[in-house]
């Protein structure tokens, strides 16, 4: 059997495979992060709307989903419109939100009391015109629900981000399960480099890239979500330029 | 308050004060100011009274059940059965209902039983505020009370207890046919009722001004999806009636009037004032699951109550901003699913202390302002109370350097703070003089916290001095 045989033939296949399952869709636009090294290395150059995004935290914070929640909230902040939280435990801090740069006026919350619920309601929200997005926080996400919740998204076009956070630690190597969502990441948080002066300096993530349909994973470290919800290289001080020294700059007389 | 009866005036009402003195309903007000001079008589304005009451109704419908009626002249019966979960349980529903009355400046007392004669007579004799009865225990709590406490006619409890009946248990273990026979079939009818062995159907009160259809069956009808059609038929009647007088409804309250004379019911609140036919019938028909038709409906009622005015506007055809996306059905289809109370937005409110500062507001006109800091980092998740954590700390004003959550020891790396948060001694007493010291700390592996000592390290009377741990940040 020799691929190159076929490949004219199975590149015409998935032409037309792509052209049947991307019929429905209304737009398909990326969100780009505005960070080249991310960007780049993602199809189409951005984060697809349409399309559903799981979200992880790593370590312990698989248990709590805060760097992971940043981290949707910096994405959805970026987006136009308003946004739907879906989720069980009423435990997100508002305030966060705002600094993130997602005003509380764009947030509409949804309590459900059980995992079917919220993504029942995700995919309500996913269903209907007007929303930026849906997030939703859920623990189990089976196959035939993350491809629900990835048609429900690709009819309306919106930014459908799925936060996975479990009650154990040992819960969390669920995350390798396959689903049918675009990308799948997990923030872990880094030490932040020590400032001279007593205090903490800007946080640090570990981005991973683990999964991406048509596309390679990868993994970076930033500088989290500023008061815009934008990511950041860091800049460690030590690695700046040495052209910006004053007195250093060229003169010509 | 003085009424009559026959020809005779009589004490018909009076407050507590006149209770004390010794006054007693039924009296003739003659002897009634020759005992009690200064006694200050007004006459009893019985249809004031009843629309008073009629509005009284309305208003518990509004808030608790959409079966509501008068009892009586001086009393509410309220069909309480699928309504208490809302409130987290039937007391509690009581004690929510004495409390809002109470405030308003009526004296109540109220009782939940399994029928309206047994609720009827608990609330008015059994001398408690608020009084439960046991699901299928009103036969034994009523045994007790007085005959008079049955609703019959104030002749025939004299009657009956000139022959010697005194309580409801020896009315009831007598038997029924002499009785009847004696006494008429008021007492046996009455009985019956208040024992739950009749139904009594409750006539829910109507304001005149709502708009209501309603459709009764030649057939009882009791097929989910029969129920279905019919309820959509309904609601597009209804909402016909409602354009024509450019009304949308805010609240639908569906009745199911069973062969039995049991009244099931559907209630949808709606976030904005609507009167889209299929996306109403829609949320309608999924609540139908709730109901159950027994051997079958014979009429069903569908009635708007409290609807507002609904016009049209001018769209947006040339230029100009696109409108805002109305949610409006996006979020009458989640609140009818996970309940109104469970989507919402959420607003700041002036407070430094964090489990404070944030309040629910509705889902669909939410402030664009806030007054949360913007400079001082907040946790993306706030613990929902504080808990302590074990710490080895500098007083009075140094972060911990080593503190134990969850069993997980965590060397502090770099910290900032202390943020200090004062008590509210406006909003509470005891917060008069205490403070809590508020400090982000990170840990080797970069994981922060948001930690805070209840007190400022100084004084006694600040707190407790202890640790604890209230959010992580992402």
């Amino acid at each position: 059997m020799s691929l190159s045989l076929s490949s004219p033939a199975l590149d015409a296949l998935r032409r037309q495979v792509r052209s049947i399952e991307t019929a429905d869709q209304t737009r398909r636009e990326v969100l780009p992060f505005g960070v080249p090294q991310i960007d780049q290395r993602l199809p189409g150059g951005g984060l697809a709307h349409g399309a559903l995004h799981e979200v992880a935290g790593g370590a312990d914070d698989a248990l709590h989903g805060a760097s992971a929640a940043a981290f949707a909230a910096g994405i959805l902040a970026r987006a136009e419109g308003p946004v739907l939280w879906c989720r069980r435990y009423a435990d997100l801090f508002a305030p966060s939100l705002a600094q993130v740069g997602l005003a509380p006026d764009r947030v509409i919350f949804a309590d459900a009391g059980d995992e079917a619920g919220v993504l029942a309601a995700m995919e309500e929200g996913l269903r209907h015109p007007g929303l930026a997005g849906v997030v939703g926080e859920v623990a189990k996400l089976s196959m035939t629900a993350s491809r629900r919740l990835q048609l429900a998204a690709e009819k309306s076009g919106q930014l459908a981000v799925a936060i996975r956070r479990w009650k154990r630690v040992a819960d969390a190597a669920d995350l390798g399960q396959p689903t049918a969502a675009m990308t799948r990441w997990r923030v872990s948080t880094l030490p932040s480099p020590l400032l001279p002066v007593p205090g903490v300096g800007p946080q640090r993530w570990f981005l991973e890239l683990l999964r991406c349909r048509a596309g390679d994973a990868f993994d970076i470290e930033l500088e989290a979500c500023d008061a815009k919800g934008h990511l950041h290289l860091p800049a460690p001080l030590v690695d700046r330029s040495v052209g910006e020294i004053a007195g250093q700059g060229r003169a010509a007389a | 308050m003085i009424g009559r009866r026959n020809r005779a005036r009589v004490v018909a009402a009076m407050n507590p004060a006149a209770a004390q003195l010794g006054l007693r309903l039924g009296q003739a007000v003659a002897h009634a100011t020759a005992a009690t001079p200064g006694l200050v008589l007004h006459a009893l304005d019985a249809a004031d009274d009843a629309a008073a009451l009629h509005r009284l109704a309305l208003w518990a419908q509004k808030l608790y059940s959409p079966v509501v009626a008068a009892d009586g002249a001086d009393g509410l019966v309220i069909e309480a059965s699928g309504c208490a979960h809302r409130f987290g349980g039937e007391e509690k529903m009581l004690i929510d209902l004495r409390a809002r009355l109470t405030r308003a400046g009526f004296g109540v007392s109220i009782a939940m039983a399994d029928s309206w004669g047994g609720a009827h007579a608990l609330a008015r004799w059994s001398r408690r505020a608020i009084f439960v009865a046991a699901p299928g225990g009103t036969g034994r709590e009523l045994a007790a009370l007085p005959v008079a406490a049955l609703r019959l006619p104030h002749d025939l409890v004299q009657t009956l207890s000139g022959v010697g009946f005194d309580t409801i248990a020896e009315l009831e273990q007598t038997p029924k046919g002499p009785l009847a026979k004696r006494y008429g079939l008021e007492p046996v009818r009455r009985l019956d009722q208040a024992f739950g062995r009749v139904a009594e159907p409750i006539q829910p009160v109507m304001a005149p001004e709502t708009k209501a259809v309603s459709r009764v069956f030649a057939e009882p009808i009791g097929a989910p999806e029969t129920l279905a059609r019919y309820l959509t038929d309904l609601t597009s009647s209804l909402c016909g009636a409602l354009e024509e007088a450019s009304l949308g409804a805010l609240r639908l309250d569906a009745y199911f009037i069973r062969v039995d004379n049991r009244i099931e019911t559907v209630r949808l609140g709606l976030a904005k004032p609507s009167r889209d036919a299929p996306r109403l019938a829609k949320l309608l028909c999924g609540k139908l699951e709730t109901v159950d038709p027994g051997f079958g409906v014979e009429k069903m009622m569908l009635a708007a109550p409290g609807a507002e005015p609904l016009v049209y506007h001018q769209a947006q055809a040339l230029g100009g901003r696109a409108p805002a996306p109305d949610l409006a059905a996006l979020v009458d289809t989640l609140a009818t699913r996970l309940g109104p109370e469970n989507v919402y937005s959420l607003a700041s409110v002036d407070s430094d202390i964090p489990e404070r500062s944030v309040r629910k507001a509705s889902a669909l006109d939410p402030l664009a302002t806030h007054s949360w800091p913007i400079d001082w980092p907040r946790p993306s998740r706030l613990l929902g109370r504080p808990e302590p954590i074990e710490t080895i700390a500098l007083l009075p004003d140094a972060p911990p350097n080593l503190f134990t959550w969850r069993g997980k020891r965590r060397r502090v790396r770099c910290a900032d703070g202390p943020e200090r948060v004062y008590g509210e001694w406006w909003k509470r007493d005891a917060e008069l003089s205490t403070s809590r010291d508020y400090f982000q700390v990170e840990d080797e592996g970069g994981e922060r916290f948001w930690i805070f000592r209840d007190g400022d390290g100084e004084h006694a009377d600040s707190g407790s001095q202890r640790w604890f741990m209230h959010g992580l940040f992402g």
